[in-house]
């Protein structure tokens, strides 16, 4: 199959572009064996991100199964994830620090 | 699996047989390089330090160049100092040959009335060494015996989507069949430290990757200099990087999922099989010395916007997703995997293509930065020269 997209985990509500899609386009890719469409609502440049579903404001992007940051206002189904929308949340090298059994 | 390889006396296996020609100093580069040029299957480094260095980076350099002599790719080894330099060649040598039991010979400049007497004997020395080093006869060896060395450099868009996934299940599959190998590049765990730590096989090793990112701020912000400012670049930013969670995040990808079973110093020889993280610089020259000091026979290299590279110790694989990339850097690049971003194969099957691409390295093909003979060095700074 011809994909437009990449999904990096099953768990991702994002997929990667790796063709530059336009609105009103339809983008083809794999979850796993399955195959997948969405429909791009906005134009979506080549290796960017698009929603996989609605993105509440604050909400939580995953790529790679991870968070990679969350929503600075809502995002739409089929529109472009990028740094004007997401933001990295701060964290501290002390508090991943775990217990260390002696 | 198998490959056809160089036992060495020390239980390691060497994939290529070269006589290194080893400047103990800077100094002593441009002699190595004459030196390598009269006699095939000689190679020379060209060392930037070996002077002039406070005690931190002395023991740098030294970590590298006793690392390169012990390398399992290296048959012998015939080394050329000044007679000046921090630490003489002689007691370089008497360092090397207690760490093992190859051929070590050495020559100071000084001492024997300049460049070309110099240059007489160690042509000699080494003609006998690659005489010698011609009849070891490779032996079949498992692909558990590999440690290979994943690093990245030049990077784009395609690097943390398609290439490093390609590697990182590549890794994942050698590491399965009992091979080791080793992932660097401190600098650009951070962001993706958190997740990274997460692969640790004990809290320990989690803690310990959570440190040396930790450390190496710390380091950084000790001369002044920060390394977040302007992460993720405006570069990374307009090629669809949004934050520099999802930049580390496809950074750590090439090193796979399996348990991290150690993590060492620069330089340093992993003491366990498995995934192995060193801590270096994120500069991809740097950070391969560094490996090939700690004994990686193979590196596997992505890069996103092409880079010639390539070691004299140990072939360097380039690999690239990016399909304009590897046509226009197509006699630098050796490994097309845009077939993942065309949809036409799947990260899977490229991790398992590049296992083949490995073991056929480690048999004696050429990678293209060896055909050319090219030989990067970068040995990394505590601090300025002295």
């Amino acid at each position: 199959m011809k994909i437009d997209a990449l999904m990096m985990d099953e768990k991702d509500n994002v997929i990667t572009c790796v063709r530059e899609v336009k609105k009103g386009e339809t983008v083809k890719y794999r979850n796993g064996d399955q195959e997948c469409e969405i429909t791009a609502e906005e134009d979506i440049p080549f290796c960017h991100k698009i929603a996989l579903g609605d993105l509440e404001q604050d909400g939580v992007v995953i790529k790679y199964g991870e968070m990679i940051g969350r929503t600075l206002r809502p995002i739409k189904k089929g529109c472009l994830v990028d740094h004007t929308n997401i933001y990295s949340v701060p964290r501290d090298y002390e508090s991943e620090m775990i217990r260390e059994e002696k | 699996m198998k490959f056809w390889g160089y036992r060495r006396s020390d239980g390691t296996v060497g994939i290529r047989n070269h006589v290194l020609i080893l400047p103990a100093c800077a100094c002593g580069s441009e002699t190595c390089r004459v030196v390598a040029s009269q006699v095939r299957g000689a190679v020379n480094i060209i060392f930037n330090t070996g002077c002039s260095d406070v005690a931190a980076n002395t023991a740098m350099s030294q970590k590298v160049l006793t690392g390169f002599a012990c390398n399992p790719n290296v048959y012998g080894v015939v080394i050329i100092g000044l007679g000046c330099e921090t630490v003489p060649h002689k007691e370089l040598r008497e360092k090397i040959q207690k760490m093992t039991d190859k051929p070590v010979v050495s020559f100071g400049i000084q001492e024997e009335g300049g460049t070309l007497k110099t240059i007489e004997k160690a042509v000699r020395a080494a003609r006998n060494m690659a005489a010698q080093a011609a009849l070891q006869q490779k032996e079949e060896c498992d692909v558990s015996e590999l440690l290979v060395g994943i690093e990245c450099g030049g990077s784009d868009a395609t690097s943390g989507i398609a290439a490093n996934p390609a590697v990182g299940e590549m890794s994942d599959l050698l590491v399965d069949m009992g091979a080791s190998t080793m992932m660097s590049e401190t600098i650009e765990f951070i962001g993706g430290e958190h997740v990274l730590a997460r692969r640790g096989a004990t809290p320990e090793i989690h803690n310990q990757i959570i440190r040396i990112c930790q450390e190496y701020e710390k380091h950084l912000a000790g001369a002044g200099q920060n390394c977040r400012a302007g992460q993720p670049t405006p570069g990374n930013k307009a090629g669809g990087l949004s934050t520099i969670d999802e930049k580390s995040l496809g950074c750590i990808r090439k090193g796979g999922t399996r348990p991290v079973v150690e993590v060492i110093e620069q330089a340093a020889r992993p003491t366990k099989k498995g995934a192995v993280i060193m801590d270096t610089a994120g500069y991809d020259i740097s950070s391969v010395t560094s490996m090939v000091a700690g004994g990686c026979s193979a590196i596997v290299f992505t890069t996103g916007r092409g880079t010639p590279t390539g070691n004299a110790i140990v072939p360097v694989l380039k690999v690239t997703a990016n399909k304009k990339t590897y046509h226009n850097m197509e006699d630098n690049m050796d490994v097309d995997l845009s077939a993942i971003i065309d949809g036409t194969a799947t990260i899977q099957e490229c991790g398992k293509m590049l296992v083949d691409e490995i073991l056929q390295i480690s048999s004696g093909k050429l990678t293209k930065a060896e055909a050319y003979g090219f030989s990067d060095i970068a040995v990394d700074h505590v601090c300025r020269f002295v």
